[in-house]
């Protein structure tokens, strides 16, 4: 489904991304885990196509299109999510509006006729229950002065309202209470189909308890220096990153 | 009140003002001395304070305009278009600043006075409030006006009548000549009195232009309120001049919005409030959006004389292309005005490469126990908000219409009527998408 090959990126001249290589299969969860500033938001960033990133080499292909040719609204269009490690708020611009605007301009894309408004109040109801949303914030202002976890969890709705094929988390458990990351991983783990791929980024093991990964690798100064099963994320728990990162500048300094 | 005057408009503009004949009616004498005002001041140029940035003379020389005081006539089909989806209100139809009865559908009861101006001077608010105002005499326009205006709507409310359903008034503006039309209304609403009115402007297709120089007074006497939205759907063939003088009394509360749409290329509203009575509130709303080469100038005046009074104004504007806007907010708080508050916030957006906006607080604070701030923004695009909108597979041109009616909403979400609300943002959308 996605294909990531030998991906550099900079942002402002600096080199972020120094040759990252994935495949993503249908029905896929891949966890992304790996130290502070490694590149893991640039990485999802690139993808979802965040324009201060440039692409210096390398390429992506998603169901055999190139990505990286595609504005931002189209690679949503075509099946890609990201949900942001930090939601942006935007004062005036009403949840409900949003995800109408969203959903239908989505559907237009693929040939589909705009949702009728019973059908979008039914669609949303049976969404937000997927991870507990708050009704109330329906109407608010997307986003502003949401707590934290409110914010997360409008990031999985979202992601249930579009119904993307690949959906990249990025520490969609960073600033969530215990029972709101099982809530929110439940959502997840009820998504998930034999059609559908995830990346979830990550700092802790603990939600690769409750959404268990095929597939862990570790990003560390802008590319995957270890890939291995859902025991690589307790190895990693265990013993930090350091031992990896010290194997890597061996490496380098060959 | 019929007089063409077939001198060349703007000669008789800038030299011989004499020739212009005044309407012979029992406004002579007032008449005169506005026209001798004028004649002493001349029209403004950008050496004149309240005009430094709007070239008022460019626009009176573009076209051999003519003084046209003759009714015109409209058909429903033109008035319709001004209609406002799913408001229930009354509709008073005026063309060139003539009411057509047969459009309009006035309300009526005991108390409630709504007629052309020419029919109304022996009303009794007439002669107590008709140019009374203080700040109309010292500006050259709207001494034009009074000196020449032929007819608009006059309204009085007697105390303790409270109209039902907003009254939406349509002006229609139509000329087979490029005609200067000086419309010119009176609107008081005496003690506890209070109404809604909607303003929308419709501009028949047509080659031939139009220069609206229009006043309208507005008394808000004790404890009364006044709704005033001025929707200004523009068109390419219309120039808007459109002053508002009010006046407060005690406990009144006047919200004043107005909404600037493309495609006028000139558009000055001149709006200034006098509180003559203590515990008023006064909100001065403003949205315009304009794009190609339109010229936008709000130039507002609040006149704080009073103690205890609350003013609160807001502008905003949306800047596309190459147009050009001006705001001048001037508050004066006379040295009896103690505990006055006066807020003042001018926000923009700029979204053409060549869009500009000036913008001048004028702050005149005579009383110490006030108060008072004013600000000022010019930003474009939330690219962070873009991206996000983005992100979940929103185009580029609705997020930006999405994010433009995020930046209206502390100027829309104030709109107390749900059909209207609607249709601003609706207009916003329409033209952001196009
Ligand atoms: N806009 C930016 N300008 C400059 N540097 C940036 C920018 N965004 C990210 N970086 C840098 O890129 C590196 C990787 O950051 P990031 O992808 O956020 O890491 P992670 O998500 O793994 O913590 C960091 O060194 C960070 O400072
Ligand atoms: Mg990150």
């Amino acid at each position: 489904m996605l294909t990531i090959k030998n991906l550099h990126a900079e942002v402002e001249g600096k080199k972020i991304l120094k040759g990252i290589n994935l495949e993503i299969n249908k029905g896929e969860m891949h966890a992304i885990m790996g130290p502070n500033g490694s590149g893991k938001s640039s990485l999802a960033s690139v993808l979802a196509g965040r324009d201060n990133y440039t692409v210096t080499e390398g390429e992506v292909w998603f169901n055999g299109k190139n990505l990286l040719e595609m504005s931002p609204e189209d690679r949503a269009r075509e099946g890609v999510f990201l949900a942001f490690q930090y939601p942006v708020e935007i004062p005036g611009v009403s949840n409900i509006n949003f995800l109408k605007t969203a959903v239908n301009e989505v559907r237009t894309y693929k040939g589909l006729p705009p949702l009728e408004a019973k059908e979008f109040l039914k669609l949303t109801k049976e969404k937000q229950q997927l991870v507990d949303f708050n009704t109330n914030l329906m109407n608010r202002s997307l986003n502003e002065g949401f707590s934290g976890g409110e914010k997360k969890r409008n990031e999985i709705f979202q992601l249930a309202m579009l119904n993307p094929q690949l959906a990249i988390l990025d520490e969609t458990d960073s600033g969530l209470d215990i029972d709101a990351l099982r809530i929110v991983s439940n959502g997840v783990n009820k998504l998930r189909d034999a059609e559908k791929s995830f990346v979830v980024i990550t700092h802790y093991q603990r939600l690769l308890e409750y959404i268990v990964p095929d597939f862990v690798h570790v990003l560390y100064n802008g590319r995957i220096i270890k890939t291995g099963t859902k025991e690589l994320a307790l190895e990693l728990e265990e013993k930090g990153y350091d031992w990896l990162k010290e194997a890597e500048h061996e490496k380098e300094s060959v | 009140m019929t007089s063409d005057i077939m001198i060349p408009f703007y000669q008789a503009l800038t030299e011989d003002v004499t020739a212009l004949s005044a309407p012979q009616d029992s406004l002579q004498d007032t008449r005169r001395e506005a026209l001798e005002r004028f004649a002493a001041a001349g029209l403004p140029t950008l050496k004149t304070e309240a005009w430094r940035f709007t070239n008022i003379q460019r626009f009176l020389k573009e076209y051999p305009y003519e003084f046209s005081n003759t009714p015109a006539t409209t058909t429903a089909n033109v008035a319709d278009e001004a209609a406002i989806a799913g408001l229930d209100s009354y509709r008073i139809v005026l063309v060139n600043g003539h009411l057509q009865a047969s459009l309009s559908n006035l309300p009526e009861g005991k108390g409630i006075h709504i007629g052309a101006m020419s029919a109304s001077t022996d009303a009794p608010g007439f002669s107590k409030w008709f140019n009374q105002q203080k700040h109309l005499s010292t500006e050259s326009l709207a001494n034009l006006n009074t000196a020449l205006f032929a007819d608009g709507l006059f309204i009085e409310l007697q105390a303790n009548v409270v109209i039902d359903k907003p009254i939406h008034l349509v002006h229609v503006y139509t000329s087979d000549r490029h005609a200067f039309v000086q419309p010119r209304h009176l609107w008081i609403l005496h003690k506890n009195a209070a109404a809604t009115i909607i303003e929308s402007t419709v501009h028949p297709k047509q080659e031939a232009v139009a220069f609206a120089n229009s006043v309208t007074e507005v008394v808000v006497l004790e404890n009364a309120e006044l709704w005033h939205y001025n929707v200004q759907q523009g068109a390419e063939n219309f120039r808007n001049v459109n002053t508002t003088a009010a006046q407060q009394g005690a406990d009144s509360r006047y919200h004043h919005f107005s909404f600037t749409l493309p495609n006028t290329p000139l558009t000055r509203n001149n709006l200034s409030v006098i509180l003559k009575g203590s515990n008023t509130e006064t909100n001065l709303k403003g949205l315009y959006l304009a794009t190609g080469s339109q010229h936008v100038d709000n130039h507002t005046f609040m006149d704080h004389l009073q103690p205890n009074c609350n003013s609160n104004e807001h502008y905003k504007g949306v800047l596309l292309d190459t147009a050009n806007a001006v705001f001048t907010g001037r508050i004066h708080v006379h040295q009896d005005a103690q505990k006055t508050n006066a807020f003042q916030q001018n926000n923009n957006m700029l979204l053409g490469d060549k869009a500009n906006i000036n913008s001048q607080p004028q702050l005149e604070i005579y009383a110490d126990d006030v108060k008072c701030s004013h600000g000022f923004t010019a930003g474009q695009f939330d690219e962070e908000a873009m991206f996000y909108l983005r992100a979940r597979g929103i185009g580029e041109e609705s997020a930006k219409a999405l994010l433009v009616n995020a930046f209206s909403h502390d100027v829309t979400d104030e709109i107390a009527v749900p059909a209207l609300q609607d249709y601003i943002q609706g207009q916003i959308e329409a033209i952001m998408n196009n």
